[in-house]
């Protein structure tokens, strides 16, 4: 399989009034052709910030990839030139947030910002072709009377529908590899199936890849091909997606594997849950990051973060005991 | 057992105003006829989608909101009507937990003033037991006892939702209503913080009207559960039942949508479509029959009543023309 989208020792700071943190220290991952990676993890562990460095969008002054490559078919995206950077952001990657009200300029139709996708990319369309083409990509998202609503405002239409906006935006310069950065976050059950089943059969069609980012677990397992954990500024453990449910081997996917209230369980049982909270960016404990809250640790834990291991096929774990935990 | 709370055809409007003098031009029907009981020491879930009046019906409840038309009975006294002066014992035995832990405390005021405040209010104590009182809370929901001196940005939004839940039981209710107490939070805090209600529940034999979104997390907790759709209840049973043996076509869609975090089980999932229609002009009819996938005729003109189709002693409330034939 070949990869679309490689991340190698990626590492981006932040300066803070306390000084410089790591928001991600050291990742490494890949995005196969036509396949979903997920990146799943709680708040701060760096998730985000991954993908913004991949778009190259981190706030100014203070965000800075201190180190690493970011390879886009053998082109370190990290390396280019703004003008070049411009006929890859929005062309071969894309991205779509959390919140598609803020994400959307609500001064502006929908139709406008849509078309606006295509005057920039395709600057040898005319306006009769943008106007079909936006229409269309309206229509292919699955939005009801898209002529109607091209003229319509952002605040005219429900959170579904202006995700499903962002969505066609994302997808009209039919890119390589689509990010989306917790789009369902903000949606209701309901509409975020809707979503997801829209991503998914766009996927089928167009074959690109996607970089789903959440701390839905259900999610994940629902939409995910391969999968990374993070937690604090570092992948702990990455596997395929069935392999990392079934045989999860960092303590820290252990625990939230089993911290999710499930339907089958019995109602009004304990539940399994991680002690303590994510350590501040400021404070990062010496050694394997996860220390604190991890009932298996030991004192080599303290020493240094454990290497990445690979514990069975395509299965990686950064812990000291990765076959030792049951 | 006698029912600790009772809400009988409960109704909450909120007037539209607009043009130029702000005239009242329309409602939202945010609660619409909706009645439900809460036993001492039971909990009830409240389910359904952003708007559907879950919230309201909760705040109308604790009297935050006045309510349009109704009747709230708690503890065998109606609460409906009462002013400020009478209603204050009955505040002391409700309280409510809120979605949001950052916004809900004052970022000026120490753990240790916020946690007082309600003992103050109900004039309980002197200066030095209120301080022992205060220590004791912060034990009980997991708190270190040096938060006393520090302010509310100095804690994760898990230990903010502590302070929310300390502050919550300080007078000892019969009764707390839960917001969203968990939806803000991480995974791994998440589960913490039901544990802490469960075991306090246990402790305190509090009654829980626990409102939320995400089904797993009402099913964990409660003993009954609720399912609102556009300001009404539209399904009402035992926890358990709910899922097992779900009637109404909302519900199942509902149950159907979640993710299920576990990626070997594929499943039919059943898709709803469109939107959920504006509360302040709901559909004739079931207000389902724009999204329902069964509807049929007699839907889209007669809106059904809630009626119970269960035989055994537990009830089981759906309202629904396939069910009620």
């Amino acid at each position: 399989m070949t990869n679309i989208l490689e991340v190698n020792n990626l590492v981006t700071s932040f300066q803070t009034e306390a000084g410089r943190v790591r928001a991600v220290d050291g990742v490494s991952f890949s995005v196969k052709k036509g396949k979903t990676l997920g990146i799943v993890g709680e708040s701060g562990c760096g998730k985000s910030v991954s993908s913004l460095s991949i778009m190259r969008l981190l706030p100014k002054p203070s965000g800075v990839v201190e180190s690493g490559e970011i390879l886009l078919q053998d082109n370190d995206i990290l390396q280019l030139e703004t003008k070049d950077l411009y006929k890859i952001r929005g062309r071969k990657i894309s991205m779509i947030f959390q919140e598609p009200m803020t994400a959307l300029n609500p001064v502006h139709s929908v139709g406008k910002q849509i078309s606006e996708i295509f005057k920039i990319h395709f600057p040898k369309m005319n306006s009769g072709e943008v106007l079909n083409k936006s229409v269309e990509m309206l229509r292919k998202v699955g939005i009801p009377d898209p002529e109607k609503r091209f003229s319509e405002y952002p605040h005219q239409l429900s959170g579904g529908m202006r995700q499903r906006i962002m969505i066609a935006m994302a997808l009209s310069t039919e890119p390589e590899i689509l990010i989306a950065d917790e789009p369902t976050t903000a949606l209701d059950v309901t509409i975020q199936a809707q979503i997801l089943k829209l991503m998914q059969d766009l996927q089928k069609e167009t074959g690109m890849s996607i970089i789903f980012i959440t701390h839905d677990l259900g999610v994940i397992a629902e939409v995910c091909d391969d999968v990374v954990v993070m937690y604090a500024g570092k992948i702990i453990e990455k596997a395929p997606v069935i392999e990392l449910f079934k045989n999860p081997k960092h303590p820290y996917t252990i625990g939230l594997l089993n911290s999710i209230p499930r339907l089958e369980n019995k109602r009004k049982t304990k539940l399994n849950c991680i002690d303590g909270a994510v350590p501040g960016l400021l404070d990062i404990p010496k050694g394997c990051r996860f220390q604190n809250r991890c009932e298996y640790k030991i004192s080599e834990c303290e020493k240094k973060h454990p290497d990445e291991i690979e514990v069975r096929p395509e299965h990686y774990a950064s812990c000291i005991f990765p076959e030792g935990l049951k | 057992m006698s029912d600790l709370l009772e809400v009988k055809n409960l109704k909450k409007y909120f007037p539209i105003k607009g043009g130029i003098l702000k005239k009242k031009i329309g409602n939202i029907y945010a609660v619409d006829d909706i009645s439900l009981s809460v036993k001492a020491g039971e909990s009830v879930g409240l389910v359904g989608e952003s708007g559907c009046g879950k919230t309201t019906l909760g705040r109308t409840i604790a009297r935050l909101y006045e309510a349009t038309s109704g009747s709230i009975t708690f503890n065998n006294r109606n609460i409906t009507k009462l002013k400020y002066n009478d209603l204050k014992s009955t505040k002391r035995e409700i309280q409510v937990i809120f979605q949001d832990p950052y916004e809900s405390l004052n970022s000026r005021h120490t753990i240790g003033s916020i946690l007082e405040e309600p003992f103050q209010i109900h004039k309980i104590g002197n200066k030095k037991e209120r301080v022992s009182e205060v220590k004791s809370l912060l034990k009980k929901v997991g708190l270190p006892e040096d938060a006393y001196n520090r302010y509310p940005h100095e804690f994760s939004g898990g230990q903010r939702q502590r302070i929310g839940i300390a502050r919550a039981i300080a007078l000892k209710p019969k009764m707390i209503i839960c917001d969203e107490p968990v939806s803000a939070l991480d995974v791994s805090i998440q589960s913490q913080v039901l544990n802490l209600l469960l075991e306090l529940q246990e402790e305190m034999k509090l009654a829980y009207l626990f409102i939320a979104h995400d089904l797993a997390v009402v099913k964990h907790i409660s003993d009954r559960v609720a399912v609102m759709y556009l300001g009404k209840i539209v399904e009402f049973t035992d926890a358990d039942s709910i899922y097992e043996n779900p009637m109404h076509p909302y519900t199942k869609s509902l149950i159907s949508a979640i993710p299920i975090p576990d990626p070997s089980v594929k499943r039919e999932k059943t898709i709803l479509e469109g939107d959920v229609p504006s509360p302040s002009n709901p559909p004739k009819g079931c207000r389902f029959n724009t999204r329902c996938p069964e509807v049929f005729d007699k839907c889209r003109k007669v809106e059904p009543d809630l009626i119970n189709i269960s035989k055994s002693e537990t009830n089981h409330l759906v309202a629904c023309h396939l069910v009620n034939k």
